[in-house]
């Protein structure tokens, strides 16, 4: 740490950062289709029955690379959306964010399919990532023993629908952690699944970390975010409300939140 | 517990260095960081896009597959359901409303299959990219990837749906006495330059409906209208010859009746020449570019603010 001055090197740096979902409220407020009609009709300002809403009110920070950083704050503060538009996934109100390289959120679920057997979503999914046909194919069979989906028959090659809860939390999972990431951001309850699989997990995250430049961890629970993360953001109401060292940030929300 | 809303700067409690002082932006140039989710360069585009072609085609073939994957008879479906339509439009069409009159019966079945299958291929590109972006906003905002693969994924996909009804096609044409001949190789062009187009106009209307989902609920209105304008269940020329020749013209330049006519003149010995409109092939290649690459390009145009909500 002696070359502390010249050795930071900025991956992320997020300037007054604003985000607003527009929502649909379509069932919202009168109900009714004549209520609805008389809302087009006098439209000011958004376009009809859109309700705005500002997850993310001016967040500005700076990333340095081998920093790992943790996001607190109570459910709905604006955690993981502000992780997403770091990932570039939602795009900002206002405000910009820099990064190095392309940071990405560690999860796939969206991209696979439960009517496909657990063999083909592994392709997809990889792919989804942007791995390619070749890396896939190296790493198969290292997803699928990690998963630990064949340990009770072959269930790889039975359709997803097929799994229980737990096994599909399990491979995707092992999808999602088969890739190496510069700037990796890891949502909270990721790591489900029995005991014995969570500490697996638990493993892999750690060693993705060690290969990342910067991680950006989202959790509620205080203590993985004390074993992991050097640097603490809290979030309240979309508003950064203290940004330091873990200990001196998570006392702080301990505090107020009357944790222990 | 100290208050660093403004910058953030006092907790961290660094020595000052050469970064002091700068605005984040020349913080971000001096690092070479660049903006996040920001929209690339056409070229860079079109080179990402190839970058996923492996994730495109096994996207629309997991989709083609999930669709049927629950059924008892599975993949027949694939078959099955074009075939079963066909047959819908015939008893209606063919045998209660004799839309078919002015041609022998060897001409109309596999002119109105023809005229379905090519149509239903336009149609559900289209009602698919309507749904493209705002159908799975979950895949859009927890991956990257070119937002275009997803258009560009389901046109594919209904691609191999029309493979799959070409199959009852074939046999129609062979069974009412069309044997292949050279001439049945002019549906590789055909759809080919049906596929462009489709794929811009499944662009297009994804990026519109990114911006309004009502879009789906409209669609089906517009799509029965242009269907009935396109003479899917009867010819063209034959029903409006009272009429002025411009309206007939104009029915006749429409995309989707080029692209049917063009394959009925390919697999129907009976369908001639005169039945096509002039300068045929110049429209089916001119609506396959002007729609293709307009589509690309407006698609394009919108990238970075896909998977707001």
């Amino acid at each position: 740490m002696a070359d502390n001055t010249e050795g930071r090197v900025p991956t992320v740096i997020a300037d007054d950062v604003h985000i607003v979902y527009r929502v649909n409220a379509g069932g919202g407020g009168k109900g009714s289709a004549t209520a609805a009609l008389s809302k087009i009709i006098r439209r000011k300002g958004d376009a009809p029955g859109v309700r705005r809403v500002h997850a993310v009110r001016g967040v500005s920070f700076t990333a340095y690379r081998g920093e790992a950083i943790g996001l607190i704050g109570s459910n709905g503060s604006g955690k993981s959306t502000l992780l997403r538009a770091i990932a570039g996934l939602l795009p900002c109100e206002s405000g910009k964010v820099y990064t190095d390289g392309q940071p990405s959120l560690l999860g796939v679920n969206a991209a696979l399919m439960n009517d496909l057997t657990g063999e083909r979503n592994v392709m997809l999914g990889g792919l989804a990532m942007g791995m390619s046909r070749e890396q896939i194919r190296e790493r198969y069979q290292d997803i699928v023993d990690f998963s630990g989906i064949n340990e009770k028959g072959d269930f790889i090659s039975l359709p997803m629908r097929t799994y229980s809860s737990g096994m599909a939390a399990r491979l995707r999972f092992s999808i999602a952690a088969a890739k190496d990431h510069d700037v990796l951001m890891i949502d909270e309850a990721l790591a489900t699944g029995d005991r014995k699989f969570q500490i697996r997990s638990e493993e892999r995250i750690r060693e993705l970390r060690k290969k990342a430049g910067t991680v950006f961890l989202v959790s509620h629970s205080n203590s993985s975010i004390r074993d992991t993360c050097d640097r603490v953001l809290w979030l309240e109401k979309g508003e950064l409300l203290m940004d330091g060292p873990t200990e001196e940030v998570v006392s702080a929300y301990e505090k107020e939140t009357g944790g222990h | 517990m100290s208050d660093t809303t403004h910058d953030g700067a006092l907790a961290t409690s660094k020595p000052p260095s050469a970064d002091e002082g700068l605005s984040p932006a020349e913080l971000a140039k001096k690092y070479g960081l660049s903006v996040s989710g920001a929209r690339p360069s056409l070229p860079e585009y079109v080179r990402q896009l190839w970058g996923r072609r492996h994730f495109i085609l096994a996207f629309s073939r997991a989709k083609l597959v999930a669709q049927y994957s629950q059924a008892k008879l599975g993949q027949v479906w694939q078959v099955a359901t074009p075939l079963l339509n066909a047959v819908v439009y015939w008893l209606i069409f063919g045998l209660i409303l004799g839309a078919g009159r002015e041609m022998p019966e060897g001409v109309y079945v596999p002119f109105l299959m023809m005229g379905i299958f090519v149509f239903t291929f336009t149609q559900s590109s289209l009602m698919a990219g309507v749904r493209a972006i705002s159908g799975n906003l979950g895949l859009v905002r927890a991956l990257h990837f070119p937002r275009a693969s997803l258009p560009i994924s389901f046109s594919l996909q209904q691609l191999q749906q029309l493979l799959y009804s070409m199959v009852v096609v074939f046999i129609i044409a062979v069974s009412f006495g069309n044997y292949p001949k050279l001439s049945w190789l002019l549906v590789i062009p055909t759809l080919a330059l049906q596929f462009v187009f489709n794929t811009g106009l499944a662009m297009i209307f994804a990026r519109l409906g990114s911006k309004t989902p009502d879009l789906a609920q409209l669609m089906p209105f517009v799509m029965r209208t242009w269907m009935y304008a396109s003479g899917v269940m009867f010819p063209i020329a034959a029903y409006l010859k009272d009429q002025p020749a411009w309206i007939s013209d104009v029915l006749l330049w429409n995309p989707v009746a080029i692209y049917m006519d063009l394959i009925r003149f390919a697999l129907i010995d009976d369908y001639a020449a005169s039945n096509l409109p002039p300068h045929v092939w110049a429209f089916a290649v001119g609506w396959a570019v002007v729609i293709g690459l307009g589509g690309f390009v407006y698609f394009w145009k919108a990238e970075e603010r896909y998977g707001r909500g």
